[in-house]
């Protein structure tokens, strides 16, 4: 008699639909600002018009007087409850200049936006009409726009500091600093361009939203977060409000996206626990849409020069890359390193032997940039595929046909890069050329030969971006020579439930990817059990102590596959159990599909759910053995994981509109094995609109006073349905060979790839009229106005 | 001011400010934290509801522009414990992520069924383009309703 296996056929890889999604469709999950939480008291923030500003005087009586309000504080007056300023938890040189930040400013405002008083009322309406009465008056100050205004020194803004540089960070490789110079001066070709990042706004759909509940007798206090990093929140409250780690709690509910945006510690979080600390009851906050515009972080802000040469064969030989970086007004948690994640990867997926990468950061008069979707590597990625295709026009072939002269070939991996980091596994080729068969590569270009014909009004373009990702942050060693201040591990604990049900605790905080669904495929697949009855508590510090969260496409190659091997502890231990009732040697038992069978004897089996109960009655269990059935796993991964893909986009272009029509989207990605397929292509699909969008729509646009001009979403152009294209996917399979499941992160891989290949698409439908640079984004405006530009110059 | 409301088949009858909007009453009066708000500026349809069957950006209407009116909220579009068929297509095909935009666009999407029961995709995207979502770049939205209207 063999063992019947009853579980799902496949689970793992299969298209499993979302547990998650019910509570989400009918409106029973709950977000922070859902919570009934009976007389809190509601924070509201006066914030700075002025994007640099000291500030004179602050009236608070009115304010005070008006109905409804508790409270009222300037920062001077808060400042003896902070312990510490606000945390910045990667200081990338050892002479980085940090100035100090307070959840609420004291003597200067460095931003519009940035706090200068806040309001307690008994109900929202109420703190935000206060806010409307405090009287501030400031003296305004010139501001601070220009990445390279910033660095001149022209206006200094935290004077304490004498200057707005805060660091420079060079990634430099024995040896090559000569042998460049010489690469470039005998290179056959040489591409030398400017790229800008434009500042985008994450807009995550729910609003920042904060609520803190004390526990005035009892010490404890719990804060609830709309944040991505419950576990960092916790440790970051706790050192920068001087309140013991173990009485604070941080617990998420459902939170509605984040990109980055909710991967920080922000003022609004700090002043809540502080005010219901001092006040003894609730103190929330609930974020408004043009609020965070402002008070969140924004993405990207980068002045790119790249440059590469190559010889006459199109083989590339050195890169050279140096990068202004806009930090914003203040260090956010991890502002400082985002330009540090690209760092690594201006040589793309090429074998480029000689590499030089140097990043200034300044500070400027406007909000905090951090992490968003991709954070530093869509920068890297869209300098070199950019590169490529200039180089390519240069010479005069295809630039599909120029990338794969310098793919880094299959052959080669594991592969060490001339930056020491080892490329797991990787098959450029093969994704370039199944994109190229989805995209129909060949016919659009003969397509284009005929329509793009002196004259023609509309104008086809096709464009490519091949990447490499480093994402599943990250191996510890890693990030301490990065001087990053945490490490990168993940921690899971798998428990078998008595009757034989799966409770799994995880670090990963999910707001969107769909862990529980993925992580109990993982260990259905290992146990043998349904994935229903599988549960997965997360994001909660009382529930799952230990945990670094979520971001940098991390959760799958660490945060998962740490549940992988905590499985694997747990067959380990069943093991002695089944051995020790079967009466059978350790080393004879199988497990398969849930069940131990002894080798050659197929009528002694034990299934887990006997086991289970035998672990909890403790019965009859091995001498020493510890009566349970769980295993807690801390792991650190051993390597980044390394997703790829090619990426091809077809666009027309109206010359005399400047309008870019998407015609097709076509993205390849290699993730290597999948868990679940659909959530898989659900991340390529939102990666690549917000990648599109950076390329086509978004910006946030500042005026030279500092001022954003599009701080709403009647004005920043996050993209509606009729917007964006249908995308068609493909996706090759190299598994990770650094992980047991052979899976590497997706997260960001759709934002990498797209903004490179649209641009490149434009690029390429205009080329024809002398034009080889778009900035982004490439509205229909800029797009004419780029057009009239080359077209005017060549008839000159 | 004296407003009644149905709301999900339940007739409610409460003293409201004149300033309240439907979106803050159905969320704080009623305590149906379903529909969600996402901007200030009507822009971002998190707070879709219906109006006597219709779509509606309840961030728009005031709660005493509802008196007499029949509210249905996500709250409302489950039957006997079984989701609507909008709902299901959703689930699917996977067109949700975090879940925040999905309760308006559910609404949104039913509403622009019951005008146009057979759209094009062209004709849901237009049709969708007062509700944003920052997750799923729309294409399993999109893929959602016409699988909904298609009966799939």
């Amino acid at each position: 008699m063999t063992a019947i296996d009853d579980r799902p056929v496949g689970v793992l890889g299969s298209r499993l639909l979302r547990r998650e999604d019910p509570a989400l469709l009918t409106g029973e999950a709950k977000f922070t600002n859902d919570l009934h939480l009976p007389g809190a008291l509601s924070l509201a923030l006066a914030r700075s018009p002025y994007a640099h500003a000291r500030i004179l005087s602050i009236d608070l009586t009115a304010a005070l007087a008006a109905p409804g309000v508790v409270a009222a504080y300037t920062g001077a007056q808060l400042a003896d409850l902070w312990a510490a300023p606000m945390p910045c938890a990667w200081p990338v040189t050892a002479d980085m200049k940090n100035p100090p930040h307070y959840p609420v400013a004291i003597a200067k405002a460095a931003y519009v936006g940035d706090a200068v008083a806040v309001v307690l009322a008994t109900s929202e309406t109420a703190a935000r009409d206060a806010v409307e009465l405090i009287d501030v008056r400031y003296e305004p100050l010139a501001a601070v726009v220009g990445l390279e205004d910033a660095l001149s020194d022209r206006v200094v803004i935290h004077e304490e500091l004498g200057t707005n540089k805060s660091y420079q960070w060079d990634l430099k490789i024995e040896g090559h600093e000569g042998a460049i110079d010489e690469a470039f001066a005998g290179a056959a070709y040489t591409v030398k361009q400017r790229y800008i990042q434009q500042r985008l706004l994450p807009m995550a759909m729910e609003p920042r939203a904060v609520a803190a509940v004390p526990q005035p007798f009892g010490g404890d206090i719990t804060l609830y977060s709309s944040t991505q990093v419950p576990h960092i929140l916790k440790i970051m409250s706790a050192i920068t409000l001087g309140i013991p780690e173990h009485q604070l709690r941080v617990t998420t509910p459902a939170v509605g996206g984040g990109f980055g945006s909710k991967l920080d510690v922000y003022a609004e979080e700090l002043l809540c626990l502080a005010l219901a600390r001092k006040h003894k009851v609730p103190v929330r906050w609930n974020e408004e849409r043009t609020e965070n515009a402002v008070a969140t972080i924004h993405g990207r802000g980068q002045i790119q020069d790249m440059e590469i040469a190559a010889d006459a064969d199109g083989r590339i030989l050195a890169v050279r890359v140096r990068i202004l970086g806009d930090m914003g007004a203040y260090l956010q948690l991890v502002t400082p390193g985002i330009p540090l994640l690209g760092a690594f990867l201006y040589a793309g997926v090429y074998d480029i032997p000689l590499y030089d990468f140097s990043c200034t950061s300044v500070f400027t008069t406007l909000t905090p940039t951090d992490a968003y979707r991709g954070a530093g590597r869509p920068e890297a990625t869209y300098a070199i595929e950019r590169a490529v295709d200039s180089l390519a026009r240069q010479m005069g072939i295809d630039p599909m046909e120029l990338r794969q002269r310098n793919f880094i070939r299959k052959e080669q991996f594991p592969y060490t890069a001339m930056t020491g980091l080892v490329y797991d596994s990787g098959d450029h080729l093969a994704a370039a050329q199944m994109a190229a068969e989805l995209a129909d590569y060949d016919g659009v270009r003969a397509r284009q030969t005929a329509q793009n014909v002196p004259g023609a009004t509309k104008l086809l373009g096709i464009g490519q971006a091949s990447y490499f990702e480093m994402c599943g942050l990250a191996p510890s060693r890693v990030l301490a020579s990065l001087n990053y201040s945490a490490g990168g591990w993940e921690a899971a604990t798998v428990r078998v439930l008595p009757t034989n049900k799966i409770q799994v605790v995880t670090g990963t905080a999910p707001h969107g990817q769909g862990h529980e669904t993925s992580w109990s495929m993982i260990v259905a697949d290992k146990l043998g059990v349904s994935p229903d009855d599988v549960d997965v508590l997360h994001s909660d510090t009382a529930i799952a102590p230990l945990g670094l969260d979520t971001y940098g496409s991390r959760s799958l190659p660490v945060g998962g596959v740490a549940i992988a091997i905590a499985c694997d502890k747990v067959i380990d231990k069943a093991k002695k159990i089944a051995a020790h009732q079967l009466e059978a040697n350790e080393d004879d038992l199988e497990f398969a599909a849930g069940t131990f069978t002894v080798k050659g004897s197929p009528d002694k089996t034990m299934p887990l759910a006997a086991i289970a109960f035998a672990a909890f009655t403790a019965h009859d269990l091995p001498d020493g053995l510890e009566p349970n059935l769980e295993a807690h796993v801390t792991y650190d991964p051993p390597n980044f994981s390394w997703p790829f893909g090619t990426h091809i986009c077809t666009v027309e272009v109206d010359v005399e509109t400047g309008h870019v029509q998407v015609l097709q989207y076509v993205a390849v990605d290699d993730c290597g094995n999948q868990v679940n397929p659909l959530i898989v292509e659900g991340q390529v699909h939102g990666g690549v609109i917000q990648g599109l969008a950076q390329a086509l729509f978004e910006e946030a646009v500042y005026d030279t006073e500092g001022n954003l001009k599009n701080a709403s979403l009647a004005e920043y152009l996050v993209p509606a349905a009729s917007d964006v294209p249908s995308l068609t996917l493909g996706h090759t399979v190299t598994p990770s060979p650094t992980n047991q499941l052979g899976v590497k992160g997706i997260g960001e891989a759709g934002t990498i790839g797209a903004a490179p290949a649209v641009i490149n698409a434009i690029v390429d439908a205009l080329s024809s009229l002398g034009v080889t640079d778009v900035v982004m984004p490439a509205s229909p405006h800029t797009v004419w106005k780029t057009i009239q530009a080359a077209t005017q110059g060549a008839s000159k | 001011m004296k407003i009644s409301v149905t709301v999900n088949g339940t007739v409610h009858e409460n003293d409201v400010e004149p300033r309240t909007l439907l979106v803050h009453y159905v969320r704080e009066t009623l305590g149906l934290t379903g529909t969600n708000i996402g901007c200030d500026t009507s822009s971002c349809g998190a707070c879709s509801l219906h109006i006597g069957g219709e779509a509606v950006k309840s961030c728009t209407v005031l709660a005493v522009q509802a008196d007499g009116a029949e509210v249905t909220t996500i709250e409302g579009m489950a039957v006997d414990g079984v989701m609507h068929p909008m709902q299901q297509a959703f689930m699917q095909n996977h067109g949700l992520q975090c879940g925040y935009c999905t309760p308006g666009m559910v609404m949104a999407a039913t509403s622009l069924l019951k005008e146009n029961p057979n759209p094009t995709e062209e004709e849901v995207r237009l049709g969708l383009e007062g509700n944003l979502c920052r997750c799923t770049g729309y294409h399993n939205i999109v893929k959602s309703v016409l699988a909904c209207a298609a009966g799939e």
